[in-house]
């Protein structure tokens, strides 16, 4: 949904891995952002009527980027700053409170 | 955890920056506790990146002011917690001879939970972007003015064509004229100001040319958004349309009804403040009919009615960033003299060319509430619209808990969950005011907000349990 501007400046690499699909972006980029680089056309279902959601407000006020990062469910994408190697997937309905 | 600061700040924006500036020239020990890695809130977010790649000299200089506070932030030896969720503020009483409160303040980073000890709690949370319901909303493709420049600031990422914009007030037009200044292409740009808007602002225009640099800026950049051969039309009930994912963007203008295929569509009517956090710790809300928005009541010196509880900036009505920067500042002055760390008269001394600074930078603002008041329709949308994003709850079934008996956005919120997911209301909870007060004919002031309980965000109960090994320690 979005790209990177055409001039990147030598900020350090990192790859994550979307679904399991790498995605490079820079240090410092958020995991709401890889997501939004992915080229994913949604990054989570809702738990009430399944339909598809993508990150609204990039500042942690709208709850529609929840992710599994790492493992870890329901973490606000935007608010999570990636690191190399970082396991992201989108987050499908609800959460089991014991998996 | 034996440490008791004089001032712990949440917020790393304008006004808790220049707080803790302020705090700590007046030898104040100072914490200041932010969600962003580096300093600058969301108005000057990823700032001194952007000075290091140059990327902030293309987005403008009122951007770059905040490359300068940072840097005297980062100096003035405040303590600094960065990447942070608060979740949780106590108040305690304090020992003999100690001021009546002392803060107990909760927070994590990367899994593990954290406390912070304060005799004083200022409540820098800025603002969010008002809610804007409209059909298709919730589609992915479709989010805020303020995300995409947010993406652009930190991730120096441009939207997908084709863009839409659509909106009201200053932050759509400087966005537009910054993507187009970086080489990014708007499909059309929306203007959702209501026709002869102007009129009711033309009052407030005196006040107004007192800022004259800053409508100069409004100005120059309506004129960039023209001059770039960008349809500009007024048009309303903006829709978002598709399959699972935004493919279209509908809206109605004077010439009647059109669809326009859209990738992504970013939508802004004005910002609101962050209060949540002062919500919920129990200060008094005020109802701004200017600003169609709550906020804590604040006295001059942004005490809130909660004992040793300021709140400062945007989060206390929006001002903008220069506003705030100064409000940061007569807080921290503020909390100082209830401290007993500096006396009345020189508190007062010190304040006056602050309070000077910002009766300049604030006399615009009557201008631009009436100029950008939003549309009814985004206030009260139509009743197929959701109001709850998390829910899924929409204004028909709001008003169907009305017309049931339900009263007030409490009972609601149990009818229908409305305000119950993960965001806590962050992004219903206005929608869901004003149509209580739309079905029942009573005044928003009245209706008030939901109930906001603990925590202040979701916290996984290994995370609460990192606290008990940090006691024990």
């Amino acid at each position: 949904m979005f790209r990177k501007l055409p001039d990147p400046p030598r900020h350090d690499r990192v790859t994550v891995h979307v679904d399991g699909h790498a995605v490079t972006v820079s240090a410092g980029d958020t995991a709401a952002a890889a997501v939004l680089a992915s080229g994913l056309p949604y990054s989570r279902t809702t738990t009430v009527s399944g339909s598809p959601r993508a990150p609204y407000c990039m500042m942690g006020v709208c709850f529609e980027c929840l992710m599994i990062v790492d493992g870890d469910p329901s973490r606000q994408g935007c608010q999570v700053i990636v690191r190399d190697g970082m396991r992201i997937e989108r987050q499908l309905g609800g959460r089991e409170l014991l998996s | 955890m034996t440490d008791v600061y004089d001032l712990v700040i949440i917020g790393g924006g304008p006004a808790g920056l220049a707080a803790a500036v302020q705090a700590s020239e007046l030898d104040l020990r100072t914490v200041l506790i932010d969600e962003q890695p580096a300093p600058g809130g969301q108005i000057y977010r990823s700032v001194e990146r952007a000075e290091r790649d140059g990327l902030a000299a293309r987005l403008g200089p009122n951007y770059q002011r905040g490359a300068s506070l940072a840097g005297a932030f980062r100096a003035c030896g405040a303590d600094y917690e960065a990447g942070c969720q608060v979740w949780q503020a106590e108040a305690a009483q304090g020992g003999p001879g100690q001021p009546p409160r002392q803060w107990t303040v909760h927070f994590t980073r990367d899994g593990q939970s954290r406390s912070v000890r304060g005799r004083h709690l200022l409540l820098a949370s800025g603002a969010q972007e008002r809610p804007v319901p409209i059909r298709g909303w919730t589609l992915p493709g479709v989010m805020t003015v303020g995300a995409a420049q947010l993406l652009l600031k930190s991730s120096r990422m441009l939207p997908e064509e084709p863009v839409w914009i659509a909106g009201s007030g200053p932050l759509p037009l400087l966005y537009a004229s910054q993507l187009l200044s970086l080489g990014g292409r708007l499909a059309g740009y929306i203007d959702t100001t209501p026709r002869g808007r102007w009129r009711a602002a033309l009052p407030h225009l005196p006040g107004a040319l007192a800022n004259a640099p800053y409508l100069a800026k409004g100005i120059m950049l309506r004129w960039t958004l023209l001059r770039s051969g960008v349809e500009i039309q007024h048009a309303e009930e903006i829709e978002a349309r598709g399959t699972g994912r935004l493919e279209a963007v509908r809206f109605r203008t004077a010439r009647g009804i059109r669809e326009e295929p859209a990738r992504v569509l970013l939508l802004h009517e004005g910002v609101i403040p962050n209060a949540h956090a002062a919500m919920a710790l129990g200060c008094a809300q005020r109802w701004d009919e200017g600003q169609q928005a709550f906020r804590p009541e604040t006295d001059e010196w942004a005490a809130s009615s909660v004992d040793g509880l300021s709140v400062a900036g945007d989060a206390a009505g929006i001002g903008g960033a220069r506003v705030a920067e100064v409000g940061g500042r007569i807080a921290a002055l503020g909390a100082a003299h209830r401290l007993g760390r500096i006396g009345e008269a020189s508190r007062d001394a010190l304040s006056m060319p602050l309070r000077r600074e910002r009766g300049r930078h604030a006399r615009i603002r009557p201008f631009l509430d009436a100029l950008f008041r939003p549309n009814r329709s985004v206030l009260v949308p139509p009743d197929d619209v959701l109001a709850c994003r998390c829910e899924e709850v929409t204004v028909g079934g709001i008003r169907q808990a009305v017309s049931l008996g339900a009263v007030g956005p409490n009972q609601v919120k149990s009818y229908t969950r409305c305000g119950m997911g993960p965001c806590q209301g962050r992004q219903c909870a206005p929608t869901l005011a004003q149509v209580i007060a739309d079905s029942t004919g009573q005044p928003v002031a009245d209706v008030g907000y939901p109930r906001i309980r603990p925590p202040l965000k979701p916290i996984t109960l290994g995370e609460l349990a990192t606290l008990a090994g940090e006691g024990a320690a």
